[in-house]
């Protein structure tokens, strides 16, 4: 696979491995499973090596029965049990051996035996303990999940989210379909994260075409990466400001959003800037002209004099200093990503660390705190927010005319990984091509399946006042989490 | 200290005057549903139907056969075809009251029926108790949208409640996903009559890409009784706001056998 580091093991060397990568600073970011050609599962593990470029990729080919990592990197538990519930696998030794995706109303592919259907939850056995299970379906315009509180007054002792309600089968979707055309599934996979899965399809399915897209073509797709970026984190901002009650804060917020998003419709006719990216460059060419410099130029002047706002508002303030820490070492363990891990002293992003499109050629100040509470949290985002304006207008001062796209064919038996650093996080495609030219298999790894086993450590011993806000600063969504 | 008051009132109303005539409606640009000209289609040609990913386009004998409420708004067919019989457009505002009104026809003539008498009393105000069965979050984003300054929907008298025991209408976006069936359906039943059923974004009009899959459904049909339909990828915000005001009787209904018109 271009972009990795290949290397065959057996399931004994799995362990030793896992226990050097581990010594050395290593990360594993993701494993999956497929089935060539319908034979006996092949299992891959993506990890990251300190100052390296690829990405190093352990194959473990022909078992149904692996030894579970997750005792010694912990992240990997969502994604043994995810095999165990999708692939069929079996992971001896696994900490959490229950099922993670639901499926049915709530039974498991495999689940059978447990009685409450809630094995998920710890045995509480006292009296004044009381448990609050709230949704799937919450207040208020938001997302599905399950939350369950245990709970003595306001102090929450014990916090368990349970995902999946809204698990789509969404890498399957892809399964069978023209590599060129499906780059409309995977901007659907999570809608305010439409850009940042297209490119990573985008760019894993030219690795393994051994497709370079042209110039223009990159630095266009930073340009609309980054707009993406912008108005994810304005969204983010008032959605703090609703938690902490600071109801003008909330608005203005929501409004330099809806002028972000409109500008998004007016340089690509897509809100969410679909409809752009295809493998091997973009399916139009877009015209930024003056006004988009223009418009980024008075948007980044009322963003600057709403932070100033933000950061002389004691009473916000107040709310997400000490809110949800999280730790570098559990941000770390637990695999969190993008602003999260970031604001817990975590120095990564994809975008420096294993550079893709046209950010090789552009200044990329990345932000890191060390503090891993909801105040760094916001501080970092907003950081985050003046580096895209400054990307997106070098791109719009550097950008010259030229071919958008570049041929596209790739080869069957090929395959390839994508990867880029969307406004939550690291996002993953591993990609492999059948016999046939069609999509055999395609992985998705996204920031928010990350960040929401890290969220929780984040949750526990801490009290409800605290908790939306908690949640709020941490950003995450369902819908890429679930699939 | 920050005078946040101050700067809002000093800021003045951000807040659009549409639906009322000439006032910008925040969709420059925004692509809607591909038009289709029957005219321009080359007999035997098949290149839109086969791109298509959702399955909204089939080839007849005599033309095509398009559904609206299948169209994920991807464009893909307007790029395949060679005479320009798919082209796009910005015909976003696509609430309609019968699924049937969402198929193309030569004359545009399905017609919806009159709307019945009890929904007169809710005119003035309405709240809403929305339900994600599995959307990719986009028409969350665009439903959160509504609340924003430029659209403020509160003017309009319609509120987003948190329980379903004070809602008129539940809106469902997503195509159902086995997990969410249950508890939509409980939202449903937890709902005092009379009550409505809205059915937005293309999946939870038809499934969408995933519709039908080993985890999902195929969005609303069959599953609740369905009273407006607003297909899009996701809808935007003023499309929203048109197919509420038209479920309301406040505005007409623009899409009729698959046409915009006025």
């Amino acid at each position: 696979m271009i972009g990795t580091r290949v290397f065959q093991l057996s399931p004994d060397d799995l362990r030793p491995r896992t226990e050097a990568l581990h010594a050395t600073g290593g990360r594993l970011q993701f494993a999956y499973a497929w089935f060539p050609a319908r034979e006996e599962p092949e299992v891959r593990y993506v990890s990251s090596i300190p100052n390296q470029d690829d990405f190093d990729m352990w194959v473990v080919a022909g078992h149904r029965e692996l030894p579970s990592l997750a005792e010694t990197i912990p992240l990997i538990g969502w994604y043994e049990r995810e095999m165990m519930d999708l692939q069929g696998l079996t992971f001896v030794g696994h900490p959490e051996p229950y099922p993670l995706v639901l499926r049915d109303g709530g039974t498991h592919i495999n689940g059978n035996g447990f009685a409450n259907g809630r094995p998920h939850l710890p045995h509480v056995d006292a009296g004044d303990v009381q448990q609050l299970p709230f949704g799937p379906i919450r207040a208020d315009v938001v997302e599905s999940a399950e939350f369950t509180f245990l709970y003595v007054g306001e102090h929450i002792i014990h916090y368990q989210p349970r995902l999946f309600f809204k698990h789509r089968g969404m890498e399957t979707c892809f399964e069978g379909t023209d590599p060129q055309r499906a780059v409309v599934t995977a901007e659907r996979v999570s809608a305010v994260g439409s850009i940042a899965h297209a490119l990573a399809y985008c760019q894993a399915v030219e690795r393994a075409a051994n497709c370079e897209p042209p110039v223009r073509a990159k630095a266009l797709r930073v340009l609309v990466a980054e707009l993406e970026r912008l108005y994810n984190h304005l969204h983010y901002l008032g959605h703090l400001c609703h938690t902490t009650t600071l109801k003008v804060g909330e608005a203005q917020g929501k409004l330099l959003e809806e002028i972000a998003k409109q500008l998004n419709a007016r340089l690509t006719g897509s809100r969410f800037l679909r409809g752009v990216l295809t493998p091997g460059g973009l399916r139009r060419d877009l015209d930024p002209g003056k006004w988009l410099g223009d418009a980024l130029e008075s948007l980044r002047e009322e963003f600057v004099a709403y932070v100033s706002r933000l950061e002389t508002s004691e009473s916000h303030l107040d709310r997400l200093i000490t809110t949800g820490l999280l730790s570098e070492k559990v941000a770390f363990d637990q695999g969190a990503t993008g602003p999260i891990e970031r604001a817990s002293g975590l120095n990564r992003d994809l975008r420096r660390d294993h550079p893709y499109a046209h950010y090789p050629e552009l200044p990329l100040t990345v932000t890191t705190l060390n503090e891993g509470d909801a105040y760094a949290r916001e501080r970092v985002r907003i950081a985050e927010v003046e580096a895209s304006f400054v990307l997106c207008q070098r791109v719009l001062l550097l950008l010259e005319p030229g071919p958008i796209r570049a041929a596209f064919e790739p080869a069957p038996l090929s395959e390839g990984l994508g990867w880029t650093e969307g406004a939550r996080g690291s996002l993953f495609y591993a990609v492999h091509i059948g016999a046939d030219g069609r999509l055999a298999r395609v992985k998705i790894k996204s920031p928010s399946f990350s960040n929401w086993r890290a969220f929780p450590f984040t949750v526990h011993d801490t009290n409800m006042m605290d908790y939306a806000i908690n949640e709020a600063s941490f950003g995450l969504t369902m819908a890429g989490c679930d699939r | 200290m920050a005078l946040w008051t101050l700067f809002g009132l000093a800021s003045g109303k951000a807040t659009t005057d549409w639906p009322r005539q000439g006032h910008n409606d925040g969709q420059e640009g925004v692509f809607g549903m591909p038009r289709y000209h029957a005219d321009a289609c080359s007999e035997g040609c098949e290149e839109c139907a086969n791109v298509c990913p959702t399955h909204a386009i089939e080839a007849h004998d005599r033309g095509l056969a398009v559904d609206y409420g299948r169209c994920i708004v991807c464009n893909l067919c307007t790029e395949a075809c060679p005479t320009g019989a798919m082209l796009p457009s910005n015909d976003w505002a696509f609430g309609v009251r019968e699924r049937g009104d969402l198929f193309w026809s030569e004359t545009g003539r399905e017609r919806s029926p009159p709307a019945t008498p009890e929904r007169i009393a809710f005119r003035r105000s309405l709240h809403i108790r929305h339900v994600d069965a599995g959307s990719c979050n986009g028409c969350e984003s665009e439903l959160q949208a509504l609340n924003n300054p430029f659209y403020n929907l509160h003017r309009l008298g319609i509120f987003f409640t948190p329980s379903p025991r004070f809602a008129d209408l539940l809106l469902v976006t997503g195509p159902v996903t086995n997990t969410m069936h249950d508890p939509l359906k409980a939202a449903y039943d937890a709902m005092p009559e009379p009550r409505w059923v809205m059915a937005v974004g293309t999946c939870a009009v038809s499934g969408g890409i995933a519709g039908g899959n080993y985890a999902c459904g195929t969005g609303l049909d069959g599953v609740l009784p369905v009273d407006v339909y607003l297909p899009g990828c996701p809808p935007n915000p003023a499309a929203i706001m048109e197919a509420l005001l038209m479920f309301l009787e406040r505005a007409p209904q623009r899409v009729r056998g698959g046409r915009l018109s006025g």
